[in-house]
């Protein structure tokens, strides 16, 4: 028995500082560096960890984006992946969850008709976008089920998961039936930083290209990808300005910011 | 394109229990529907929930679809989405809303595939202009406020909690209940078990006080002063990355792009520099407390209330003049 795993990548700009365009609304990306995001770091180190613990598993990392998308791909083989692909083309520039995961979810299909897939890795977001739905909403396309918030996998075989879900008052326990699409939390592990020797790999190793056609995509199925979308970028208002409580002791800024708390009713 | 009318608030349960964000909900869908001048209808879900139904029609839905089923007392991604894709299907509903908790965020985004609607995940604002729904969201760890349109029949949004206030309720309102049979079919995901967190702590995503620590408090012992202070004003505990990765409190009292967006109305700060990672799960609460000895650090500097000093020394004289106050309030 071995795993055949998937684990879905994303090449983000390593700043959150960024600034808009006024003139178009949209993002400024002249300048910004990018690599992996750092959440999906906590996937590969899962994929790589799966592998380990079932011997003769292999991973692949995928990703969606522009050509330069491919550094990504190889920064995953470098932690420990064996092979990765690219899914590149104009159709899929949007930057948005729903093509994105539409996308995945045509790859995976190409990957699992070669070789059954048995599980896909995500990261909790990105920290671009943030919005946490590309993970669930590839299961969607897929037809598979998804979880999302997942904080430990605590037993897998081909063909069944037993998946720890994070939630707000505590932590579900649920038995999944593979093919699966999982979204990782920062609990989940410890990643490991890439190797020397995988860094080797890294280099050496093909990254194929895969294009819309590649997948089999029609126009009037890539023509429906944008059901919603960002019209317009903006920095967010400035907060009020803000006051500072002074006092010549701490017993007398305590009493002081007690008395402030009290006055706004907000304790 | 055609499109579809009325305005559909999803009310998850947990543990039996609908989730607080529901009634948050009812309020950004009322404004909706009346702009709109369509109907405000709501669908609990859960195994046992009928009773939520006259709770939803007195404060503010026409219509409360009750779909009641053992496979629904637990989140499953899959069974959800069928509940609720089957009926805004069957009743062409234009806008669903739903709470952007894990569960609500996982729905939202079988949904958007399910129903081919657009779908604006987070949304810190819903509302109608002109041309049609729009929502605002935070990208870029806040930095950056998206504004999403849409351009599909049936428009969804999961609403982060707290971003409206809860719908009162309006005694006598009166509205219609229907009952919805459901077929799971075949389910994929079986839930197990739940283990409840142990700690009988203000969960942070519906806290309207938190107070938070960081790696400022010095070490583990720092969190005592923290909590008491949060046990005095019955407010939750929150925590940066930097104390949760030394291992001072556990990762579910992160705040931040990596743990939890959280609104309250009173942040008080304690210790925490205020890197954006931070910034991005909480400045949009109500008032911001600083404080640090730092007047220049981030956190300070966006305070709404900015007291420079030694978090150590200054938490404990806070708390016992709030409880001297208490006390003397009480008398
Ligand atoms: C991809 C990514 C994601 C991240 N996600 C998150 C996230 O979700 N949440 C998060 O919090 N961080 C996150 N971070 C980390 C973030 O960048 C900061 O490192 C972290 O928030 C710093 O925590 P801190 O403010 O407790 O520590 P520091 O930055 O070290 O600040 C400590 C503060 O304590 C003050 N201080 C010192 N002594 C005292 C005293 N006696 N009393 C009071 N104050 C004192 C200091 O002046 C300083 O301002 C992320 C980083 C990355 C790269």
């Amino acid at each position: 028995m071995s795993l055949n795993i998937v684990v879905c990548v994303k090449n983000t700009p390593t700043t959150t500082n960024v600034s808009v365009d006024p003139a178009t609304g949209k993002i400024k990306s002249s300048g910004l560096v990018y690599a992996m995001n750092p959440f999906d770091e906590y996937a590969v180190e899962e994929a790589v960890r799966l592998k380990e613990r079932i011997p003769g598993s292999t991973a692949t990392a995928l990703t969606v984006g522009p050509d330069s998308s491919e550094s990504v791909v190889r920064d995953a083989i470098s932690r420990g992946i064996d092979a990765g692909v690219i899914v590149s083309g104009p159709e899929f520039d949007g930057d948005n969850a729903y093509s994105a995961s539409f996308a995945l979810a045509a790859a995976i299909k190409k990957l699992n008709a070669e070789k059954p897939v048995t599980i896909v890795l995500f990261g909790k977001n990105t920290n671009d976008g943030n919005s946490g739905m590309v993970g669930a909403e590839t299961a969607a396309w897929l037809d598979w089920p998804g979880v999302v918030s997942v904080k430990k996998i605590d037993s897998i075989d081909d063909k069944i998961a037993v998946v720890w879900r994070m939630m707000e008052d505590g932590t579900d326990v649920l038995k999944v039936t593979l093919p699966a699409c999982l979204s990782t939390t920062k609990e989940i592990n410890e990643p490991r930083l890439p190797s020397l020797k995988g860094k080797m790999a890294a280099k050496k190793a093909a990254v194929p290209k895969w294009t819309a056609s590649d997948l089999g995509l029609n126009a009037a199925q890539l023509s429906e990808l944008a059901p919603s979308l960002v019209a317009k970028c903006s920095t967010p208002p400035a907060r009020p300005a803000g006051m500072k409580v002074e006092g010549a002791s701490a017993a007398e800024k305590a009493k002081k910011l007690v008395d402030i708390l009290i006055e706004r009713k907000l304790i | 394109m055609e499109s579809n009318k009325g305005i559909l608030v999803v009310g998850l349960t947990q543990r039996g229990k609908l989730i607080p964000a529901a009634y948050e909900l009812l309020t950004a869908g009322r404004a909706l529907a009346d702009t709109l001048k369509e109907p405000l209808a709501a669908v609990v879900l859960g195994s046992k929930v009928s009773d939520y139904a006259k709770e939803f029609i007195e404060r503010g839905a026409d219509k409360v679809f009750v779909i009641e089923h053992a496979s629904l007392e637990n989140f499953n991604d899959e069974l959800h989405a069928k509940a609720v894709a089957e009926l805004v299907e069957k009743e062409k509903f234009g806008k669903v809303l739903i709470a952007a908790t894990v569960a609500g965020k996982s729905l939202g985004a079988r949904l958007t595939v399910k129903l081919k609607a657009g779908l604006a995940a987070d949304a810190t604002e819903v509302y109608q202009n002109g041309t049609g729904l729009k929502a605002k969201r935070a990208q870029f760890s806040g930095n950056i406020i998206s504004e999403v349109q849409f351009a599909s029949a049936t428009q969804i949004a999961t609403v982060q909690p707290m971003t409206y206030p809860r719908a009162e309720k309006q005694a006598g309102r009166t509205g219609e209940t229907v009952s919805v049979a459901f077929n799971p079919g075949f389910a994929r995901i079986e839930f197990v078990s739940f283990q409840a967190e142990e700690s009988n702590e203000v969960d942070l995503g519906a806290a309207e006080k938190i107070v938070s620590g960081g790696r400022g408090l010095g070490n583990a012992d720092g969190f005592k002063a923290i909590r008491d202070l949060a046990h005095a004003i019955g407010a939750a505990v929150g925590a940066s990355r930097a104390v949760v990765d030394s291992g001072w409190i556990p990762y579910r009292h992160q705040v931040g792009l990596t743990g939890r967006t959280v609104r309250p109305k009173l942040y008080i700060a304690c210790g925490i520099s205020g890197q954006i990672q931070h910034l991005a799960g909480m400045s949009s609460s109500g008032t911001i407390v600083a404080i640090n000895p730092d007047p220049e650090c981030p956190m300070m500097q966006m305070a709404s209330i900015a007291i420079q000093g030694d978090a150590n020394e200054l938490l404990p004289l806070i708390t016992a003049e709030i409880k001297a106050r208490k006390g003397a309030a009480a008398a």
